[in-house]
């Protein structure tokens, strides 16, 4: 189509010199064969450009791709627990990112280039992020923040300061609680959805009632049955969240394919565990147990998917360690004091935030540099 | 074991397809391509013309300079022509043609044996710089500099660079194989000509024959000794290597002197000795043929001069596929789009790749990913510097210590981005020197 | 409250007063003309005049440290309006200047001796062996010009050439600075015969590498008005100051010398506004 259009070009060119093509034509056919020849010195042959000339052949893409597959355990056993719900939201969510990231890059006039597959993986977080159940409207807005405003309109992959399915995450939150809010209990397949609440809203909502821990609850919560519950998923919760094993797992993937570095995750759930057991310590009439904390609400997925995002993470690994604790730090402090149960989302974004700052501070030392330069 | 600085890749090696066949000497080509500056540093100036006959070995072309070299005739015969050509470090370089009158026929006073026993420092250095002698790993940087450090920077180490961190080179495989005793004699050479007692011979692990020869080799000489080094690229880059070697850093935009050490190409040391025993300046040397592209890979002594054409035809030729023909390895050799550009005296290597095998660079927005962080041996930043460059700030590039940056090409070679990270730099660098010429 | 209301007025009270003062202490004096000159130039804040932006130079002309036609962007209009504001006739028949690439050599034409990759930049691929167009006086059509020209003035071509549409073209020199290669020119507008080659490669080798090259037979030397048209080291150089007929036009062989007059955009055109 292209050489189609420089044809036209060249017939429209000036009259003139029509005279001359024919010569130019004429001096096309003379130099047309060069291949007898052994000196060709303007063949276009071989390919030039800087070194290095080898790849180890990881891109972007195939980094998407990875996640995606470290995503998909814990996917798939969503759609076990909550059924059909769970599958509808992901598939919504994955379509509606990738009609989004097209329909932007056609607008915004960028190369159209979806098959580096963030989009899908956006899409993968975001429904991940959301209540089963969630109706296709309420997705559907949350995939447009998160591809279109999150991402596009900063500049799309590589540019935007702030996670986007976070970003589509949260605003549903805020503007739309109830749906937000509105979680069902795991249930064989075909089963009517029962609403309920998750463990950590729970406790939220018995501690503003009581002014302290109601140990009844603690104790059904504490019970073998449920600690295995929410290590293995049959809870309530976001579609992606309940599932710490599958998700662990899915992270311990990454980690040895070297797609993440260990430092955000650990510094993350770590700082989390520990302050919260410094809570429990000092009185643990009006705290919960840190394990508790741990294995329950968004951390998991929070640490090892949303706060290990490249583009918003910093770049060092001191700078990651920060940025792990900075979203422990900030999430306790929402769990424990916050209006909402659950602080890991806005706790990555307002790390994001200091991102650059961190990156500022945290730069690596040019080797041999001196030391006070 | 010694070898462990920061960053580092571990690419394929692809040594196998060459480093198991000896050194094969060409025969005299047709016509040899003899560009007239074949060092780092200042150009050298033609003093032939063309029509003018010429013996092999002689002066074709006196340093521009102190930082500068001359360059020798690599055979007698006639100049036919003089032009610009391409040349292996990718740039359009004058040179002198030469057609080969067949005598090969030596300038008087070369080569002679000479008894090297009791030549002085000064001598040893004149003799370098006479015969043209730069680094031949592929930096040709004249030799003669490094030899002579200022007084207040005393040289206690001599480091023998054996690594050959870069994939498919097999040359100084080749030579510490079949060259082990000359090796060591130059060595011995530059290591008189600084008065250094220590040498180290570095080798990277994966060369266990050459380690092996260079250790019954070294037995019963006084100093010497063998050290093998981890796998890893770039552990042959001269800071790295120092660092792998004595754990001395050398300062950031200082040169190697100032960690007290000296690191020297295996080939240059072979280089020296042929100059001091023998008299003959640097006209040839030995050139790995590899690559998937070529027929019958091997390593090949070659005269300066030799265009690239006549040694792959000397090798069999090459596949119709070949999609890249590097000068060096395929990290920091430099990507030819002649096969007249010919061998100088850096050359240590041709490799032919096929197209799905180099890497295709994109112009896309970095993902802040920090591989490339994790693998700059210098400790760069090379995802914000690139960033930089992009927008043309340049200065800010500076700030950030481009200038520190070895073009090890290790960002490039993890970047998912594929973003073109070592042209950026490379690109840095010459606006930031161009700027400051202009400054004045 | 009362006490709030008039807490209030008086604080404003000070503060407009603190102001006052420091407006009449620190005022700076300006030419009201350096205002005036300022609405005259064109504000593209080029620097093709050598000051920084536009204001300064308007300040320097104020200044009397400048001359009225100092803006070579705005030119003689804008010298004329300066003239007024200073009370300076402006006399000077100050010729319109308009950039050139001298180059015709698209990816049509032209030969390249290698597939590039690597930055999209003309400087940048001419760290290459002077480029991938076999001729090495080329256009490399990367658009660096393009990026560097502060009014959108030039195109790349779907051939991969750049082009000056010197309607647009205020002759600030910005690109003539980007350009690697050196082959962009200021000339005078109005003309209507160029010689749109740079190669100074002999008649064969030119001939070899582009099929529009300058091959040095100096036909249009002999066929134009004596010192209209003179060699320089194999290239034929036009003299924009010499009146030259259109039929010199006709005598090139390679169809080097191109008809158009510079002040129409170039014949080609050009889609959408690129940088």
């Amino acid at each position: 189509m292209e050489d189609e259009m420089k044809d036209k070009d060249r017939k429209s060119g000036s009259g003139k010199n029509e005279m001359k093509r024919e010569e130019a034509g004429k001096n096309k056919t003379s130099r047309k064969p060069p291949e007898k020849k052994k000196e060709e010195p303007f063949r276009e042959r071989f390919i030039v450009s800087s070194s290095p000339h080898i790849h180890d052949g990881r891109t972007t893409s195939s980094i998407m791709r990875l996640v995606i597959f470290a995503l998909l355990p814990a996917a798939l056993f969503s759609i076990y627990i909550f059924g059909v719900t769970s599958l509808r939201v992901i598939v919504i969510s994955i379509c509606s990112a990738l009609v989004f990231e097209l329909l932007a890059l056609r607008i915004m006039k960028r190369p159209v280039n979806i098959s580096d597959d963030s989009a899908f993986l956006t899409g993968l977080l975001l429904a991940l992020n959301l209540p089963p159940g969630s109706p296709w409207w309420l997705v559907v807005t949350g995939t447009f923040f998160a591809i279109v405003v999150a991402k596009q309109i900063f500049g799309g992959l590589g540019y935007n300061p702030f996670n986007p399915a976070l970003i589509g995450r949260v605003v549903l939150l805020v503007s739309f609680p109830v749906h937000m809010t509105r979680w069902i209990a795991p249930s064989a397949w075909g089963a009517d959805a029962v609403t309920t609440a998750t463990p950590l809203g729970r406790m939220a909502e018995s501690l503003d009632t009581l002014g302290h821990i109601d140990m009844d609850l603690i104790r059904e919560l504490f019970s073998r049955e449920e600690i295995i519950n929410l290590l293995i998923g049959n809870t309530a919760g976001c579609i992606g969240e309940v599932s710490i094993i599958l998700l662990a797992a899915g992270g311990i993937f990454l980690i040895a394919k070297k797609v993440i570095s260990w430092h955000i995750p650990v510094s993350f759930i770590g700082s989390v565990w520990l302050l919260t057991g410094i809570f429990y310590k000092i009185d643990p009439a009006h705290y919960i147990n840190p394990t508790f904390h741990v294995l329950s609400g968004g951390l998991f997925l929070g640490a090892i998917f949303m706060a290990t995002d490249y583009v918003t993470s910093p770049m060092t690994s001191s700078g990651k360690i920060i940025f792990g604790i900075g979203c422990g730090l900030i999430t306790v402090l929402i769990r424990l004091f916050g209006v909402y149960p659950e602080g890991v989302s806005f706790a990555i974004l307002l790390m994001n935030a200091a991102t650059p700052l961190i990156d500022r501070y945290t730069k690596p030392k040019v080797f041999g540099a001196r030391k006070a330069a | 074991m010694a070898g462990g600085f920061f960053g580092g890749v571990h690419p394929e090696y692809n040594k196998e397809l060459s480093r198991g066949k000896s050194i094969r000497v060409m025969p005299l080509p047709e016509q040899l391509t003899v560009y007239f500056s074949q060092n780092l540093g200042a150009p050298s100036n033609a003093v032939v013309k063309k029509g003018e006959e010429v013996k092999k070995g002689q002066v074709i072309a006196q340093p521009g300079g102190f930082v500068s070299t001359p360059v020798h005739s690599p055979t007698s015969g006639k100049i036919k022509s003089t032009g610009f050509y391409p040349s292996p470090v990718g740039t359009l370089m004058e040179a002198a043609v030469i057609i080969p009158d067949g005598r090969d026929e030596w300038e008087e006073g070369c080569d002679r044996e000479r008894d090297t026993a009791g030549l002085t420092s000064d001598e040893i250095k004149d003799i370098v710089k006479e015969a043209g002698i730069v680094g031949m790993g592929g930096a040709t940087f004249p030799t003669h500099v490094k030899l002579s450090p200022p007084e207040d920077k005393p040289i206690d180490i001599l480091i023998l660079n054996g690594a050959e961190c870069e994939p498919y080179l097999t040359s100084d495989h080749r030579l510490m194989l079949e060259k082990t005793e000359e090796i060591l004699e130059g060595a011995s050479l530059f290591a008189r000509a600084i008065n250094v007692k220590n040498i180290v011979v570095a080798i990277e692990k994966n060369k266990p024959g050459a380690i092996e020869k260079m250790r019954e080799a070294v037995e019963g000489r006084d100093g010497f000794s063998v050290e093998p080094m981890e796998v890893i690229y770039p552990q042959g880059a001269e800071k790295q290597l120092i660092y792998s070697i004595t754990g001395r850093k050398v300062p950031a935009g200082g040169l190697p002197m100032e960690a007290g050490a000296l690191v020297q190409n295996v080939g240059t040391c072979l280089a020296a000795f042929e100059a001091a025993r023998l008299s003959r300046p640097l006209i040839q040397r030995v050139v790995a043929v590899t690559g998937s592209g070529i027929k019958n890979p091997g390593n090949v002594l070659a005269r300066v001069g030799t265009s690239f054409r006549d040694i792959i035809d000397f090798c069999g030729g090459m596949t119709d596929d070949t999609a890249k023909v590097i000068s060096g390895g395929p990290m920091m050799g430099v990507s030819q789009y002649s096969l007249d550009s010919a061998v100088n005296k850096g050359t240590s290597g041709i490799v032919l790749l096929k197209a799905d095998e180099v890497a295709q660079f994109e112009n896309e927005p970095c993902i802040r990913c920090g591989r490339c962080l994790v693998v700059c041996p210098m400790k760069l930043n090379p995802s914000a510097l690139s960033i930089f460059a992009e927008r043309m700030r340049y200065e800010e590039t500076g700030e950030h210590g481009v200038a520190d940056c070895i073009e090890c090409g290790s960002c490039a070679y993890v970047c998912p981005s594929k973003r073109p990270l070592v042209q950026h730099f490379k690109r840095a660098k010459a606006e930031i020197r161009n700027r400051s010429k202009k400054a004045g | 409250m009362l006490t709030a209301v008039i807490a209030l007025a008086g604080l404003g009270l000070l503060g407009s007063l603190g102001l006052a003062i420091a407006a009449r202490v620190f005022a700076v004096e300006t030419d009201p003309r350096a205002e005036e000159i300022e609405e005259v130039l064109p504000g593209a804040n080029c620097g093709a005049c050598g000051k920084p932006g536009c204001f300064d130079l308007a300040r320097e002309i104020a200044r009397g440290n400048a001359d009225i036609d100092a803006c070579p962007v705005g030119g003689e209009k804008a010298a004329k309006a300066i003239g007024k504001i200073m009370g300076i006739d402006f006399s000077g028949g100050g010729e319109r200047y308009v950039a050139l690439v001298l180059c015709a050599g698209d990816n049509k034409e032209a030969l390249k001796k290698y597939q590039y990759n690597g930055i999209y930049d003309c400087v940048s691929v001419d760290m290459f062996f002077g480029g991938d167009k076999a001729c090495s006086y080329g256009c490399l059509g990367l658009g660096t010009c393009a990026g560097a020209c502060p009014f959108g003035a030039i195109d790349i071509l779907p051939e991969g050439i750049a082009k000056v549409d010197s309607d647009k073209c205020t002759g600030c020199g910005k690109c003539i600075e980007a350009c690697p290669k050196g082959i962009i020119k200021l000339v005078p507008a109005g003309r209507n015969v160029h010689i749109l080659c740079s190669s100074h490669d002999k008649g064969a080798a030119a001939k070899k590498k582009c099929r529009v090259a300058c091959i040095g037979c100096q036909k249009c030397v002999k066929a134009a008005p004596e010192g209209a048209i003179h060699m320089d080291d194999f290239l034929a150089v036009i003299n924009y100051d010499a009146e030259i007929p259109e039929s010199v036009a006709g005598e090139c062989p390679m169809g080097t010398i191109k008809v158009f007059k510079t002040e129409d955009s170039a014949g080609q055109e050009t889609a959408g506004g690129g940088s």
